[in-house]
């Protein structure tokens, strides 16, 4: 009954709202590459053959319900087997599929072949965000779904429509990646635990994320913009929170940003070697805490009873700071190492966990993390 | 002739049903263990449906509000499992039991106590599963096609229980479809030839054999899961030298195949209740017998089509994109065939046919979407999102089961030897017809848009077809209530049917009286019936 209740208020909450979102796509998106214009076209022309193809054989159905009914006194024919008939209908379909597998199998060979990349970026699928790697210009950074996202999951539609457009709900991240326009760009995709699957509809890229291994894919954006996507392989609890926003930027704007993010490794590196105090620490380790392991240790500390262990009066927040750095850097059973995080990130986070939910545990320095790496 | 002095003979000699439950738990007979198959597919229906609506209402608007995503994808999970390996391939099992002896002439089954081992086991292996709810980290949650690692390093501890439920699964099947093959080759009557089978025979045949290659390889495939997981091995764990895209090549090394044994036997369904609505034989019999061998053929050697994302090499991307197209031929011979055979018929649109009509058009279009689906480069924005969803729910709901359905209505006189009510079942026919329509149609738009599949939650661009789908999928769901009252109405208080009860049926199993006598054929058919009866006379 209650279950029938929520159903009843749902929809009528949904009819009550349904011209804040007018706007919806019915087909693939054209994408702003080469490939994925291809790929769109392609998509196309497989449609109109489907279509072309259907209007015939449901039109000989259709013809057939209707004229050839008992109602209107038809009387059967008894005909039944023409291996010439047989033959034909063998051999068309064969031709027109010889004539879509043509273009099908040159543009899958323009996408699996790449001769040369201007640039390189590893993405690293991790349970539930992605990592991206610039290895030639040594940047490094985490991107998890937005908090203006997590925050109103489970809020009231005029809530979520107050903060969020169409494609901003689930699709919006702390960090974007940063792409320079009309450069060739490889990604090599991998995972650190389960299988994910990298996708931006816009650069026709989807490429599984799997644990162990390397795969590649490219892409050359030709238009400036931003280009949302998200994890389109089942990769557990948060699959569905782990989109992907790719910023398209000028050759111009890609340099300064290059830039900004070297300085701010050098500004970051240099801020482990200070002293902080304990309300930076944990100010600054309850944001790393909710963009990394509210997911599964819940934004109160309580966790998932069998499954994540609560932050609330545990022996690991509560006792020697050493065994809990070295957990957060390493990983134990099921949970995953976060060695990507700065030493100052890993100390903030750590601090906040043993400081806050009710917990005593001591303060931890970016220095301490530093010396147990 | 030889049929009905036979049955009115075995009541004489007491051959009838044991009385009281413990016939159902001892019964060896077909026609028992068909009944069973059928009610329990039913029973896994309605709790995998149940499941579905729990989808669909979390699906009905963005943002989370009845479950968390884990027991979201719990639901999707069993959702899957529970309607693959509980609904559709019994319930097709249990048409087998029923019509298979009475179409080939035979007195029951080749192999009748290990047929009623072959249903023991499924309530069992069903419980199981579905117990897996109640254990300390829930039921499985790895989607049912329970890719390592996440279904093995990353896995509730469960998933022990549905890895034993998949190998009680397995056994069940093989051990059907080795009965299956018994009885076509052995028990059928000595003067009916292998091209004097109906082609449900057929469809059924080629399906053992496809159920034979394919379900010892999908317990090799939980096997390694069940060492990865316990035993130390490292088969899917590239730490210790293996290969998690391995997991997904033995999976639909036996994936492929099986969407083809939940389909082949449907095709032989249609292929008798065209004809018979359409006053006309059935067009190209033998190369609908050809065509259905070639498509189980080529079902082995597609299975990488389902894994065009992987990292495969250009080379084996390509061969699996032509062979997967390459099915689209022998499968587009059969819907011409069908259309053909209804072209200068003399038509009527009795409930069985309304169905098979449905299929032959709802199948078509899952047919097209496949055939998007296998040009690889399409496939990249195609895969595992929503457009995927909807074409293997329009080739297994609209086709798997619909040809179920319509077998039900086909044959539902037969085995109770009363007739549904027809309003009321073409009522029902129209509603869910529409609501599946409304229900599966908007999901290629929202897949197209790039909404990925088994996600509780979605950008508010996806909200609107969503919405749409939901609705549907609650008047879909509400169908099997209407659904359940004809069978239960027509067993309990359907008039009684003729032994043929439409016009101009053919087969072997119309030439027994009504009810059908406990057991089909005591003396095999002659060679004249048997030719009268045959579907290319």
């Amino acid at each position: 009954m209650k279950l029938l209740l929520t159903f009843t208020g749902a929809i009528a909450a949904l009819i009550g709202s349904k011209s804040a979102f007018a706007e919806y796509t019915l087909n693939m998106t054209k994408g702003i590459t080469d490939l994925s214009q291809d790929i769109y076209w392609l998509h196309m022309m497989a449609f109109w053959v489907c279509v072309a193809i259907g209007v015939v054989v449901f039109g000989a159905m259709f013809y057939s319900i209707v004229a050839h009914r008992k109602s209107k006194g038809a009387k059967a024919a008894n005909f039944h087997e023409s291996t010439t008939v047989e033959f034909i209908w063998t051999g068309i379909p064969i031709l027109i599929l010889i004539a879509m597998a043509i273009p099908a199998s040159k543009t899958l060979i323009d996408i699996e072949v790449l001769e040369k990349a201007d640039m390189t970026v590893k993405v690293t699928g991790i349970q539930w965000k992605w990592q991206y790697d610039y290895p030639e210009e040594g940047i490094s950074f985490v991107s998890n779904l937005a908090q203006s996202s997590r925050d109103v999951i489970k809020a009231s539609p005029e809530e979520r429509e107050a903060v969020h457009n169409e494609s901003t709900y689930l699709r919006s991240v702390d960090k974007h990646l940063v792409l320079p326009v009309d450069t060739t760009v490889r990604f090599l995709i991998t995972s650190n635990d389960v299988i994910h699957n990298w996708w931006v509809p816009a650069f026709g890229v989807k490429q599984d994320a799997n644990p162990g291994f390397i795969n590649d894919a490219w892409a050359k954006p030709n238009e400036i913009g931003t280009y949302r996507g998200q994890c389109a392989e089942l990769c557990g609890k948060d699959h569905g929170f782990m989109p992907i926003v790719v910023d398209v930027v000028s050759k111009a704007d890609y340099a300064a940003w290059v830039e900004s993010k070297q300085a701010e490794k050098v500004a970051e590196l240099a801020s482990a070697t200070q002293e902080w105090t304990e309300a930076e620490l944990v100010a600054r380790g309850e944001e790393v805490y909710n963009a990394n392991c509210s997911g599964c240790h819940q934004k109160d500390g309580s966790g998932i009873p069998g499954v994540f262990p609560a932050m609330i009066g545990s022996e690991v927040t509560n006792g020697p700071a050493d065994y809990q750095i070295g957990m957060v850097l390493n990983g134990l059973r099921g949970m995953p190492a976060f060695k990507m995080l700065s030493d100052t990130d890993i100390a903030s986070v750590i601090t906040y966990e043993r400081r806050s939910f009710g917990n005593n545990g001591s303060v931890v320095q970016p220095s301490d993390v530093t010396s147990a790496r | 002739m030889s049929s009905t002095t036979a049955a009115a003979a075995h009541d004489d000699h007491h051959h009838g049903p044991e009385k009281g439950l413990l016939r159902w738990v001892k019964t060896t007979n077909h026609k028992d263990i068909g009944t069973l198959y059928l009610w329990f597919s039913f029973a896994m229906l309605l709790v995998g449906g149940a499941f579905a609506m729990g989808i669909r209402s979390e699906l009905l608007q963005p943002g989370l509000q009845l479950f968390e995503p884990q027991f979201y994808n719990q639901l999707t999970t069993m959702h899957g499992l529970i309607m693959v390996f509980g609904a559709i391939m019994p319930a097709f099992v249990g048409l087998a039991n029923w019509l298979i002896p009475m179409m080939v002439g035979a007195p029951d089954m080749a192999l009748p106590r290990m047929n009623n081992w072959s249903f023991w086991i499924l309530p069992f292996a069903g419980t199981i599963l579905l117990s897996t709810f109640f254990m300390e980290g829930g039921a499985p949650a790895f989607g049912w096609t329970f890719y390592a690692p996440l279904s093995t390093t990353f896995a509730p501890d469960s998933t022990d229980f549905f890895i034993f439920a998949i190998h009680l699964l397995g056994f069940s099947s093989i051990m059907g479809a080795i009965n299956i093959i018994a009885t076509v080759l052995n028990m059928r009557a000595p003067e009916m030839r292998l091209m004097d089978m109906p082609l449900f025979v057929w469809t059924w045949l080629i399906t053992s054999f496809l159920l034979i290659g394919a379900m010892p390889v999908l317990a090799g495939a939980v096997t390694m899961m069940l060492t990865d997981r316990n035993f130390g091995t490292a088969f899917f764990d590239a730490a210790g030298g293996g290969d998690p895209v391995m997991f997904q090549h033995i999976f639909w090394f036996f994936g492929h195949p099986e969407v083809y044994i939940m389909i082949l036997p449907a095709f032989g369904i249609i292929s008798h209740i065209i004809p018979t609505f359409s006053r006309k034989p059935l067009f190209g019999y033998s190369s609908m017998v050809y065509a259905t061998a070639s498509i189980a053929f080529l079902s082995y050697i597609v299975w990488a089509h389902h894994m065009f994302l992987t990292g495969m090499p250009v080379a084996g991307e390509l061969y699996f994109m032509y062979a997967t197209m390459l099915i689209a031929v022998p499968t587009g011979v059969k819907v011409f065939n069908w259309v053909a055979t209804m072209w200068k018929g003399s038509m009527t649109f009795e409930t069985p046919m309304l169905w098979a009509l449905s299929f032959v058009f709802l199948f078509t279009i899952g047919g097209f979407s496949g055939l998007m689906l296998g040009i690889a480069p399409a496939d990249i924005q195609y895969h595992d999102t929503y457009f995927v969803v909807a074409h293997f729910h329009y080739v297994l709901v609209t086709g798997a089961l619909w040809g179920i359905i319509a077998a039900v209505f086909y044959w539902l006189p037969r085995w109770t030897g009363r007739m549904y009510n027809e309003r009321l079942a073409k009522i029902h026919f129209w509603i869910a017809m529409i609501s599946v329509n409304v229900t599966f149609f908007p999901q290629h738009f929202i897949g197209l848009a790039g909404m990925p599949r088994r996600i509780p939650d979605y950008a508010l661009q996806f909200a609107d077809f969503n919405f749409i789908s939901s609705i549907g999928s609650f008047a879909f769901g509400l169908s099997f209530l209407l659904f359940t009252y004809i069978i239960v109405d027509c067993i309990r208080n359907g008039k009684l049917a003729e032994a043929r009860p439409w016009e101009s049926a053919k087969g072997l199993e119309w030439t027994l009286p009504s009810p059908a006598p406990y057991h089909s054929f005591d003396e095999p058919p002659t060679r004249a019936e048997i030719l009268a009866e045959s579907q290319h006379s």
